[in-house]
């Protein structure tokens, strides 16, 4: 029986370090390579050794699918190829190959030079790394070799962020990586065909939330941001450099622009103008309202927002900063988080997911005193706002991908074992499908029927369908023929062909049997009564009355002997070839009902 | 040279024998056959090759081919298919056989027969597909033809088993456009085919092409159209192919649902995986809403657009859309609403407004909980909030639409289409904010609502801030603060945006007048009255105030209790502003002060009849003026004019009638005036000056006519007559005394050539008029038309002149409803005593605002002048994307003129004004002239009487101060 084997790494019942293994048909195909947010030592990396022990990596699996700039889907990327080591194809979009090793780049900076790690990976190691990765096109179908496919799918998220369909054969999974259902300031809604996988790997991030209409988060936003600035207070929001920044920033431009504000706003430097640049450049990938007014003006060149300096966290009055990490574990935004925690005219607004772990997560948890880095204890005064600016989607996003993907199974990651257990059972009842969510390093199983295609001689096709009614090509039919497997391939062929390939004399296969019936009469009247007896019941069939005395229906034949001991007993010899096996059978069991007693 | 001589010659002469050598050939064939259909043959015959055929069939089809020579054409074709081997020439020969029934006056029934036969014999799908399509464009003109009909049904069923999508298509297409309407005929066969025709439709929704599936859909879409009742059991099987994996078979099915849900709105159709039943109505609407978040862009526009007629929709299932969370099954909604919608907010999904609120309770009846089924659950949140703006307006044309039958739909949606306001695209902004306003009638505005309405004020759109203050005129404000909220956003905008003024005004005054008693409150702190201190008197030049009075103004309209708290200097301004600005500020009964309270009373309505039926006496006095002498004739039209003049100032709904009526009376007084001279008695070489006088008094007439045939909507035909014929009068006149005062002969047989002339284009123009015309000049015209015709210029002018004097005065029949386009530039002001300085030689943009009242088409026909002081005019264009329209009747230009001109000492005004271009080609008398006879008149027709054009002015004229400075050298 051929399965899909589908084991995560990471991700699986959590959220941070996707990593998931998959093997469909024989191919090992390894989904993203990112590294966990809340651990600093070796649990922030998949534990590569799963895969093998000693041999290479490149033997091991086929290809390596990157399905957004995250880190914490990417972040292991170097780590993985040059340090662990791995030399085949790394396949992700354009932007994605274009902005991963940028974050990758910062990500070394911080664990390095900041936290004075040893034995990580150096800038060359990335760009080793990025040596070894394919860029591809969204719907662009890439042979990774003979059998094994890939296709890009758009999933908003974050600019480049693409569904993988991985197909071999007949054999498809689609992993979504992040996606996003509904669109935003900058990027589109993820949109998938109907390509009906085996196999649905998507994330859950908010498998238990619906949220309201993006534009009550927008108004909300706005309004509480507006606000703090009007009463002289600073707003912080913390953000990673990429993804939801540009879409805020688009936001609170427009805002400012229409309203006419005058207060401030900062971005923390160095990734921003990078990563803008990169934004400008993919318009391809945003949506359909920065698309079509590009030419005029582009929306990513920003008028109110400038670059921020650290001197600028002790200016006097309002001001707006974005500043990263985003889950205030690290750097820039958590050092402006200590500066301002302490006034209450102050706001954080957290506009995305925080992992557990993170200052982030605590204060939104609700804690007021913080324990940092050498036994401080910071007491939180400043407002903390969380906005879902995430761009996941919402449970009913999810359920919107799979009616549009028709999957026959699917397979949650990227979420809270919790929460995922009700989407699970939402699944399993609306779509009838079944629904796997394994942890980290189990493995799921799942039997696929792929189907095998058969060549059929056309002879022998234009003769069966000639057999039956109208051909109606949707309904399946029975046909007779003969099926070849030679040299890795199949063929059906007619019997006759199949014998004179084979060298094969042709032989008869005939059943008889013999069927006593006490009759008294005359051999040639009892047939009569035979033959007028089967003529009543078998309408539908030719029944002939032979003038040698034997009866034909159909094929069979029937003919009745006389037994030489006992006059008064009948034997009807009935025969049939194995084709007839059906109808002759019925005929045997008719007869050996007796005839029907006779009016004369 | 003579080398070169020769050789030319002989080339000519090798050239005319070849032609002759056609021409035989085709003179010899003409015989038997029609011309067009020989030279085909001809060209077929000759070609060797299928290419060759190609190229002289297509060459073919480019010229029309006279309907008596349709049917030789066709055999010729047909012999030629039954003869080609080459797919594509049959197939070019199928498709010109199509073309050809199409022929007008050709009656295709003669070629049917051929055209089945040759189905018989096709083995190409491409070619069968074609001739499918000749016989549907054949069926399609025999549609009278049960026959036909029933044979042409015969066909296309006998080809829906090919093998090819194509023709399985045409198919399918021919059943949809054929298939027999006739419901309960009287023969049975007749219901039997009526059944079959739908099964047979129906059999190929499950094709397994998809374009024969659409195709299918869209036969009984057809069907559908014709007027065939579509049998409900159609239903399941649409609901189907909801699903269909190809966008064009969903999209094309939804229409299907969406037609049947309109033919049985009240059936009741099961729930599967439930024994409940529901409205087919409501199951449609929810599997519409569901269709909103296809995958397809295309076909969400189409589901988000017909949600919007399936007004039928149960409310409670209407309300559903509107709400994203409430994912409850039927059996819930019926018993607790509010209970359930609570639990299922606070309870197992989180907003994602809070942290950690989405942390999983306890469960709650999960199997009420349905993500997917309920279609109708959140469609609009999602339509609204789609990727492309053609859904999200989809959307909110839809949501229009609804709320418009719905009036507590309409109090719910409020919401979401407040938070449209903020869309990113402008169009959808705007469209939003027009929906709005269609639904305000039905809604009354929450402060929390209107705060975020007016943040829109700022915008700097100005569309969609006028588009806002107009929804601000019909909003109903709940609240005093949000009265006051409304006023100091719109001052603010005031200031912003000076430009708006007008709009903001206009704003004011129906919010005052809508809501009197909350405006009652304000009234002391808006005018910042104290009890006890006399606070300084306002500006009175101030927009802003007049901005609050306007606002006070009306409110006390209907509030007796208000001008109480007005102070001295309030009602000073109010008898100002009520001069100034009558149209904003309405008639006031103010206790004790009688000299402000107007001659017409503040009722209009009683007023209406007798200033109507005062209209009436004066033209009907001025009608049966031939009984009186020339002098009191004269007089009495000079009164009734001016009668007319007051009257139109008086009534503004009357002006348009009045002044049509005075202007063409003015007309006529001039024709009197004009006849009366002396000049007709007396020698002509005497009398030049009182002849200049007539030859004025033709000019104006002209002028005025040609005022009154484009200044005026409404003007219907009888009218244009009773103009044209006034204006044919002014010629006559033109052409007399022309003729008085030139000497010699020579220049007036041409005049009366072209009058002549012009009297037939009259006559042809309004053939259908005349017997209206008895008595009039025209009438008596043509009687003398043959003698015109043979006399001599100077004999014609002596009949000429008779005529015209014995002529009746034609009454000039008024129309229902006539307006005269009126033209108001709002910007520039014309007050400014700043010049507008630019350098000489550069470009300066004047910004150009102005309404239009009236104005047919006006993005072809309004023009701007520009005047300078040295004489020189210039016109400008503006772009047909400067008019807006913001209501009917209603034109709004806002555009740039760019002035320019070399330097100036001082700086000096120039006048800026608005033209109403006509010409005399686009008159609706000529349009009809040029429609019916086009083919043998054309020539014939002078092209004077087609070439005037000429511009009216229809504004009045604003002085702008400007100063081109010279350009200051820069050092070299």
């Amino acid at each position: 029986m051929p399965e899909i084997k589908v084991t995560p790494l990471g991700a699986g019942q959590d959220v941070g370090r996707s990593c998931i293994l998959v093997s469909i048909a024989g191919k090992n195909v390894m989904l993203d390579c990112g590294m966990h947010m809340g651990y600093n030592d070796d649990r922030r990396f998949p534990d590569f050794s799963y895969i093998t022990q000693n041999g290479r990596l490149t033997d091991f699996l086929d290809c390596v699918i990157i399905s957004h700039f995250h880190l914490d889907h990417c972040g292991a990327l170097p780590y993985f190829s040059e340090m662990v080591g791995y030399d085949g194809p790394i396949y992700m979009t354009h932007p994605t190959k274009a902005i991963c090793p940028i974050l990758l780049e910062d990500y070394r900076k911080i664990t390095v030079d900041k936290k004075g790690e040893t034995n990580f990976f150096t800038s060359q190691m990335i760009k080793d790394c990025m040596k070894k990765v394919v860029a591809v096109h969204l719907h662009q179908t890439v042979q990774v070799d003979d059998e094994l496919e890939i296709k890009a799918y758009y999933a908003g998220h974050v600019l480049g962020a693409a569904m993988f369909q991985i197909r071999v054969g007949s054999e498809s999974v689609v992993y979504t990586g992040d996606y996003n259902m509904t669109p935003d300031r900058h990027l589109g809604a993820a949109w998938i065909d109907k390509c009906r996988p085996d196999l649905l790997i998507s994330e859950s991030t908010y498998a238990t939330t619906i949220r309201d209409s993006k534009r009550c988060r927008e108004r909300d936003f706005l309004k509480k941001v507006h606000e703090t600035v009007e009463r002289g207070g600073k707003v912080l929001i913390p953000v990673f450099a990429l993804g939801r920044a540009q879409e805020l920033c688009i936001l609170l431009e427009t805002f400012w622009e229409r309203m006419n504000l005058k207060a401030p706003i900062y971005f923390s430097m160095g990734l921003t103008e990078k990563a803008n640049h990169y934004y400008k450049l993919f318009i391809t990938w945003t949506n359909q309202k920065i698309r079509k007014t590009f030419v005029q003006r582009n929306m990513f060149e920003f008028k109110h927002i400038k670059a921020f300096d650290r001197a600028f966290a002790d200016n006097p009055g309002p001001m707006v900063v974005f500043a990263t990490p985003g889950m205030l574990h690290a750097g820039q935004s958590l050092q402006i988080f200590r500066k301002w925690a302490g006034n209450e005219k102050n706001m954080v607004i957290m506009p995305g997911y925080c992992v557990q772990g993170t200052v982030g997560h605590k204060i939104l948890s609700g804690q007021r005193k913080l324990e940092m880095e050498g036994r401080q204890i910071l007491e939180v005064k400043m407002q903390v706002e969380y906005m879902s600016f995430s761009a996941h989607a919402d449970a009913k996003g999810i359920m919107q991908l799979i009616r549009q993907a028709e999957p026959r199974s699917v397979l949650l990651v990227h979420g809270e074992a919790k929460k995922m257990e009700f989407l699970k059972q939402k699944i399993e009842q609306e779509f009838h499908v079944n629904c796997y969510m394994p942890a980290n390093g189990e493995t799921t199983t799942l039997f696929t029927s792929p189907n095998i295609p058969v060549d059929i001689s056309l002879g022998l096709l234009k003769r069966e369908t000639a057999i039956g009614l109208v051909p109606d090509s949707k309904k399946p039919k029975l046909m007779h023929g003969t099926l070849i497997m030679k040299d890795n391939s199949f063929r059906l062929v007619s019997p006759e062909q199949a014998l004179k390939e084979l060298g094969l004399g042709e032989h008869q296969l005939r059943f008889t049997c013999r069927v006593h019936i006490q009759d008294p009469r005359k051999e040639h009247e009892m047939v009569l009564r035979v033959y007028n007896h089967l003529k009543g019941i078998l309408k539908d069939y030719s029944v002939q009355h032979l003038p040698d005395g034997s009866i034909m229906v159909e094929s069979i034949l029937i003919q009745a002997t006389a037994q030489s001991e006992d006059q008064g007993t009948k034997v009807l010899l009935v025969s049939w070839t194995y084709q007839d096996e059906e109808l002759g059978s019925y005929l045997t069991s008719l007869l050996k009902k007796g005839l029907p007693p006779t009016t004369t | 040279m003579a080398a070169h001589l020769k050789k030319r010659v002989y080339e000519e002469f090798t050239k005319v024998v070849q032609q002759q050598h056609e021409e035989i050939s085709a003179k010899k064939l003409r015989l038997t056959k029609p011309s067009k259909s020989a030279a085909l043959h001809v060209d077929l015959c000759k070609a060797t090759s299928p290419a060759d055929a190609l190229q002289y069939l297509l060459q073919f089809a480019r010229k029309p081919v006279e309907a008596e020579s349709v049917e030789g054409v066709v055999r010729i074709l047909l012999e030629h298919y039954y003869k080609e081997n080459d797919a594509s020439v049959r197939l070019k020969i199928a498709s010109l056989l199509g073309l050809l029934s199409k022929t007008a006056g050709f009656s295709p029934d003669c070629i049917m027969d051929d055209a089945i036969n040759t189905l018989q014999n096709e083995k190409s799908h491409q070619v069968l597909a074609q001739l499918l399509d000749t016989l549907l464009v054949i069926g399609m003109k025999l549609t009278e033809n049960p026959a036909v009909r029933m044979r042409l049904l015969d066909v296309a069923c006998k080809y829906l088993t090919d093998s090819s999508h194509g023709v399985r298509n045409k198919c399918l297409q021919l059943i949809g456009y054929l298939g027999s309407v006739e419901k309960g005929a009287t023969k049975e066969t007749e219901s039997l085919v009526t059944k079959d025709v739908q099964k047979i439709i129906g059999d190929h929704f499950n094709d397994q092409d998809p374009r024969v599936r659409s195709a299918a859909i869209k036969a009984m879409l057809q069907l559908h159209e014709r007027g065939l009742k579509l049998q409900q059991t159609i239903y399941s099987q649409a609901c189907k192919l909801l699903s269909d994996d190809y966008e064009q078979v969903r999209s094309a099915a939804v229409q299907l649902i969406w037609v049947l849900s309109q033919l049985y709105p009240e059936s009741i159709v099961p729930i599967p995986s439930s024994n409940e039943e529901i409205r087919l109505v409501d199951d449609a609407f929810g599997k519409i809403c569901h269709m909103v978040s296809d995958g397809s862009w295309v076909v969400r526009v189409q589901a988000a657009k017909l949600l919007g007629s399936m007004q039928q929709v149960s409310s409670h299932f209407l309300e559903q859309t509107l709400d994203k969370k409430l994912m409850s099954d039927l059996r819930r909604k019926r018993t607790a609403h509010e209970r359930a919608k609570e639990l299922y907010s606070s309870g197992e999904f989180s907003s994602g407004r809070k942290w950690g609120d989405d942390a999983p309770k306890e469960e709650v009846d999960t199997g009420a909980v349905n993500l997917i089924e309920s279609g109708a659950c959140g469609a609009f949140v999602h339509g609204l909030e789609d990727e492309m703006y053609e859904v999200r307006i989809a959307a909110v044309e839809a949501l229009c639409m609804l709320a418009q039958s719905s009036p507590s739909f309409a109090e719910k949606c409020l919401d979401f289409l407040v938070d449209m306001f903020n869309d990113e695209i402008e169009e959808v902004r705007l469209q939003s904010i027009h929906t709005m306003r269609k639904i305000s009638n039905n809604i009354t505005l929450r402060e929390d609502q209107l705060d975020t309405v007016l943040a829109v004020l700022e915008d700097s759109s100005r569309d969609i801030r006028e588009a806002l203050h107009e929804l601000l005129c019909c909003t109903n404000v709940s609240t005093k603060e949000g009265i006051h909220l409304a006023l100091v956003e719109l001052l603010k905008n005031l200031t912003k945006y000076p430009t708006d003024r007008e709009s903001i005004w206009k704003c004011l005054k129906f919010l005052g007048s809508r809501h009197p008693t909350l405006v009652l409150p304000l009234v002391p702190e808006l005018l910042s009255t104290h009890p006890f201190f006399d606070t300084p008197e306002p500006d009175m030049d101030d927009p802003a105030y007049i901005a609050v009075l306007v606002l006070i103004f009306n409110a006390a309209k209907t509030c007796p209790t208000m001008p109480a708290l007005f102070s001295d200097h309030t009602f000073r301004h109010y008898a100002y502003l009520r001069d100034s600005l009558s149209h904003l500020v309405p008639p006031l009964r103010l206790p004790g002060r009688k000299l402000v309270s107007s001659p017409v009373s503040p009722s209009v309505t009683p007023h209406e009849d007798p200033s109507q039926q005062f209209l009436q006496q004066c033209l009907e006095r001025v009608y049966n003026l031939q009984h009186l002498d020339p002098q009191s004739t004269q007089e009495l039209l000079e009164f009734t004019i001016r009668d007319l003049q007051r009257l139109g100032e008086l009534q503004s709904e009357l002006a348009g009638v009045a002044d049509f009526s005075a202007a063409y009376l003015r007309c006529q007084l001039l024709l009197i005036k004009a006849l009366q001279e002396k000049l007709w008695n007396v020698a002509a070489p005497l009398y030049l000056k009182q002849n200049a006088l007539a030859s004025a008094a033709a000019k104006q007439i002209m002028e005025e006519t040609y005022k009154m045939e484009f200044m005026y909507s409404g003007v219907e035909n009888r009218q244009v007559v009773t103009i044209h014929h006034m204006r044919l009068q002014a010629k006559a006149l033109q052409l007399i005394v022309t003729a008085r005062t030139t000497r010699g002969v020579e220049p007036l047989f041409g005049m009366c050539e072209n009058f002549l002339q012009e009297v037939d284009s009259f006559q042809r123009c309004f053939i259908s008029e005349l017997p209206h015309m008895q008595d009039s000049f025209v009438d008596k015209l043509l009687d003398l038309m043959p003698r015109l015709v043979t006399s001599k210029p100077s004999e014609a002018v002596k009949i000429l002149q008779t005529t015209l004097r014995q002529s009746t005065f034609l009454h000039l029949p008024l129309p229902e409803q006539i307006h005269k386009a009126t033209a108001t530039i709002i910007e520039p002001a014309g007050e400014s005593d700043n010049p507008l300085r630019f350098t000489s030689g550069l470009v300066v943009a004047l910004d150009v605002d102005a309404t239009l009242e009236h104005v047919q088409d006006p993005q072809s026909t309004v023009k701007v002048q520009v005047l300078y002081p040295d004489g020189q005019a210039q016109l400008i264009h503006p772009k047909p994307a400067d008019f807006r329209n913001p209501g009917p009747g209603r034109h709004r230009l806002i555009t740039q003129i760019y002035l320019s001109h070399t330097a100036w000492t001082e700086p000096c005004q120039i006048e800026v004004r608005l033209l109403l271009a006509y010409n005399s080609n686009r008159s609706k008398a000529s349009t009809r002239l040029s429609k019916s006879t086009w083919i043998d008149s054309m020539e014939a027709v002078p092209p004077s009487e087609y070439g005037i054009e000429g511009t009216i002015p229809f504004s009045k004229s604003v002085k702008v101060y400007i100063m081109p400075k010279p350009a200051r050298r820069a050092l070299v």
